[in-house]
């Protein structure tokens, strides 16, 4: 009984290490393939394009409706204390520090990590990686190193976009409803506000962030069992996965930006 | 070719829009606007108590600020905190200008207000405020407060 248990333990152990390694090894391989893609920029391109403005819609609706409850939100609880023209400092610190880049992370997975999932599976259960493999194109380069590279590089723009929005949202509610004083709300944001210590910080969780949303939706299409029951695992696992893995290192990187 | 072309205007729109939400997080949001101060000159004085002054707090004059504070450190012969002050190099003070700790607001941040002298000198990198006047504490407030309430009591009793 005990024996059973224990070994149960390693070989859980064992298939966890193995998983880890086939990761790591699948993002260095993409990354090598990645290098080569400067002499084609125009497979990036297109992917930006896929993930970055289709998205643009889902992004800024969030941004501004975050910003419009915080300013709501934020007022009620400062009011209490009489300090409601400190509402745009609230507002702006929240977004840039924390909901910026998390709630962009998530929605970023749910838009744009499923699809990309979603179509590497389907690309890979109707055996059109293999072909290309046939036709000695590599995958990793063709396919899954332009959408990685269109990740890193769309996941901090969106994000610096939501908070814009978001910023901007919390003024309109603020200033323009509630009525709380327009220079106070600007001056005291601009006093608080550091642009390496707050938005700095906001701009590399971004980037970590999409790092590994991306790398988690095209690792889960790549090694989805070919199959539509395996790909549509795969795609809630992408969901899943980067969901709990950017709120795990949200937490590790505001531990370690903690001052 | 015409769709690739299109393709192109939308990602570099996107660009676009992205760079623009930099600046204007950089700008509007953040404090670049008010931190660029590209020539400064940098001048240290000698506090009793700083309270709770932080480095990059504005130090400023007649209300305008006209520097950041540098670093703050503890000088264990005098025991008195030293902070070294960058001074936007557009503003000239006399040497014998005064620093005092002040507080915005009653629950504001705290700041260097610089008020000048009379000297025809003036302050130049390296040099040190003689005349200071630490934070008000509000703990040190209360017991003179209660000390001189306890002295007038005693007079009282005579």
């Amino acid at each position: 009984m005990i024996y059973r248990l224990i070994s149960q333990l390693g070989q859980s152990v064992r298939n966890w290490l193995e998983e880890l390694g086939l990761a790591i090894r699948t993002l260095i391989a993409i990354l090598l393939a990645g290098l080569g893609l400067w002499r084609r920029p125009r497979l990036v391109t297109t992917q930006i394009h896929f993930i970055g403005n289709y998205s643009l819609v889902i992004i800024l609706v969030s941004g501004l409706f975050v910003g419009f409850v915080l300013a709501y939100q934020g007022y009620y609880t400062l009011n209490r204390y009489g300090s409601e023209s400190a509402l745009g400092l609230l507002v702006a610190l929240s977004l840039a520090r924390e909901l910026g880049p998390v709630v962009t992370a998530l929605l970023f997975a749910g838009r744009a990590g499923t699809s990309l999932t979603a179509e590497i599976g389907l690309m890979k259960a109707g055996e059109q990686l293999a072909a290309m493999e046939m036709m000695a194109v590599n995958p990793l380069q063709r396919v899954l190193a332009p959408r990685f590279i269109a990740g890193l590089i769309a996941m901090p723009i969106l994000a610096a976009l939501f908070t814009a929005m978001g910023v901007f949202g919390g003024y309109l509610v603020g200033v323009q409803l509630i009525g709380v004083d327009e220079g106070s709300f600007w001056s005291q944001m601009q006093g608080g506000v550091d642009l390496w210590e707050d938005i700095g910080n906001g701009i590399i969780k971004s980037i970590v962030f999409g790092f590994a949303a991306t790398f988690i939706a095209i690792y889960q299409g790549y090694q989805a069992q070919p199959t539509p029951e395996g790909v549509s695992r795969a795609t809630t696992r992408t969901v899943v996965l980067s969901s709990l893995m950017v709120l795990w290192l949200d937490f590790v990187l505001t531990a370690l930006m903690f001052k | 070719m015409q769709n690739n072309k299109s393709l192109d205007f939308w990602v570099g729109l996107f660009v676009l829009l992205g760079a623009g939400a930099f600046v204007f997080l950089a700008l509007r949001v953040g404090n670049m606007s008010s931190m660029s101060l590209s020539d400064s000159y940098t001048v240290s004085a000698k506090f009793d108590n700083i309270g709770g002054l932080k480095p990059r707090a504005p130090i400023k004059s007649a209300g305008v600020v006209v520097g950041r504070i540098g670093d703050i450190t503890f000088d264990d012969h005098t025991f008195q905190a030293i902070v070294s002050m960058q001074m936007d190099a557009r503003y000239k003070f006399p040497k014998d200008s005064s620093a005092k700790i002040l507080t915005s607001g009653l629950l504001g941040e705290q700041y260097i207000g610089i008020e000048a002298g009379g000297d025809v000198n003036l302050l130049a990198s390296g040099d040190k405020i003689k005349m200071t006047q630490s934070a008000i504490v509000l703990e040190n407030l209360i017991s003179q407060f209660l000390f001189s309430k306890a002295a007038e009591g005693k007079d009282d009793a005579k």
